[in-house]
């Protein structure tokens, strides 16, 4: 199986290490004819702004969002999950993709000083030590998205179809369960 | 459930998330925007870049917090402050102004002539400068979550970010091969705390996120530096005392993401303007050196 880490910022090493721990040949993926090689792909943990700005200034942005129409898997982590969310409390970042129906609102946890650890419960996968940096919280989700984990009352784990999302950070944890979670969905389809 | 804030994970873990990205000097919110509009990861908020530090002398100290505010307000990507090596109170200060990362820099008047901040007793995370493995294992040593090379700050010239990447690898090198007992020796001859070198040696890298800085004058200067290995780019004046700042932060984020995209780089290296007035790191007198401050 061929999967891509968007690779233009952010922590996608920890990402590709965690996939090929796996056995999964995995991908840095940084322009647009490197999304035709891969099956599906992880948009890291970064700055969402930073990685906004790149995908739309490398037409990247468009072409990713019409395979996400499509049924092309995207795993996106904290960063990533803004990128997906179709709703935004903030004007930042301009251009998304904008394919999964949730509301998110960005650095609602606080700011670094309240980035934390906790243990979370994720449905199918059970007890996981989830660390969140700065992190976006869904305050929203729409009927078509499927809940799979939360902390103090809000979705951290969320997936719609094709398209899963989170809150934290799996790949800082060296714990590969929601990767193989992923996985089974580029598998399963 | 229990959440724990303030762990060594979450600290490092904001670095891991800056990697390939800019980080970028700014003083005032008006500066902020346009680099968090550039692509920049996070800004670095001062009352003066480093080159007007350099040009007014004196004493250089922790920014005003009204600034420090001021600039947290007008962004949405991560602020970091400096505080002076040793000046623990100032970094109580920031800390408490709620600041992303601070920066125990020699860019400031180092206030204590000796000690570092203990940065186990903060819940805010902190980045140093090190010249070499030694002081960056030092610096990790007292809780630094994330190094960056010292380089020359405020000259525009690259050679000593150079010279500090190229020290570090090659003594990584010398820790990956070394021996358990040649590792104690090597901590006794390089002033290096041995449990941070038994790390760098079981994970063949620095324990820590590694960004380049001081003197990154170009985007030639940043995708020199991502290809000599470090994790990202500082750059202090080299974009706000540049001829057309918008433009040059444009395509230094572009350059540490395509840093080994020769074409790329061509293209946008072309028709930037004036970089800063920049000066020799090689005519500074050693008292005139920044890099100097702290070890």
């Amino acid at each position: 199986m061929r999967i891509g880490v968007l690779g233009l910022q952010g922590d996608f090493r920890e990402h590709l290490a965690v996939l090929r721990s796996l056995g999964v040949d995995a991908r840095d993926v940084r322009t647009r004819a490197q999304l035709d090689e891969i099956e599906g792909l992880i948009i890291p943990g970064g700055e969402s702004t930073t990685m906004a700005y790149l995908l739309e200034k490398m037409g990247m942005l468009s072409v990713l969002r019409e395979r996400g129409e499509q049924g092309f898997p995207i795993y996106g982590t904290c960063a990533g999950m803004i990128l997906l969310a179709r709703e935004l409390n903030d004007a930042y970042p301009e251009h998304r993709l904008a394919l999964m129906d949730i509301a998110v609102k960005r650095n609602a946890y606080g700011r670094q000083l309240d980035s934390f650890e906790a243990d979370i419960h994720i449905k199918d996968i059970g007890k996981f030590h989830a660390i969140f940096i700065r992190a976006p919280k869904i305050v929203r989700v729409g009927p078509g998205v499927e809940i799979l984990a939360e902390h103090d009352g809000a979705p951290v784990l969320v997936r719609q179809k094709n398209l899963l999302a989170s809150s934290f950070h799996p790949e800082l944890t060296g714990d590969s369960r929601v990767h193989e979670y992923f996985l089974k969905m580029v598998t399963k389809g | 459930m229990e959440r724990l804030t303030g762990t060594f994970k979450v600290k490092s873990g904001l670095a891991e998330m800056l990697k390939g990205g800019v980080i970028m000097d700014v003083v005032n919110a008006e500066q902020a925007k346009i680099a968090e509009k550039a692509g920049a990861v996070a800004v670095m908020a001062l009352e003066r870049v480093p080159a007007d530090i350099r040009a007014a002398g004196g004493v250089a100290r922790m920014a005003d917090p009204k600034k420090i505010k001021e600039i947290m307000d007008a962004v949405t990507i991560p602020v970091m402050a400096k505080c002076r090596i040793g000046h623990f109170v100032e970094a109580q200060i920031l800390e408490a102004l709620g600041v992303d990362y601070i920066d125990e820099s020699e860019v400031l008047t180092p206030a204590d002539p000796e000690h570092h901040i203990d940065k186990w007793q903060f819940k805010v995370p902190f980045v140093c400068g090190a010249r070499d493995l030694p002081e960056a294992c030092r610096r990790i040593a007292e809780g630094a979550a994330m190094i960056r090379t010292k380089g020359e700050a405020g000259t525009g010239d690259v050679i000593e970010a150079v010279r500090h990447m190229r020290l570090m690898n090659k003594q990584i090198r010398i820790v990956r091969q070394a021996s358990d007992e040649e590792l104690v020796a090597l901590g006794k001859e390089w002033g290096a705390p041995v449990e941070v070198l038994r790390l760098i040696k079981e994970l063949g890298r620095l324990p820590v996120v590694n960004f380049a800085a001081g003197g990154i004058a170009t985007p030639a200067d940043a995708a020199l530096m991502m290809q000599l290995g470090c994790d990202g780019i500082f750059v202090g004046s080299g974009i706000f005392k540049s001829e057309n700042p918008e433009k040059r932060a444009r395509a230094i984020v572009l350059a540490t993401t395509y840093y080994n995209d020769p074409k790329v780089l061509a293209e946008i290296s072309e028709d930037l303007g004036e970089p800063m007035p920049s000066i020799s790191a090689a005519r500074l007198p050693e008292r005139e050196l920044l890099q100097v401050r702290g070890n």
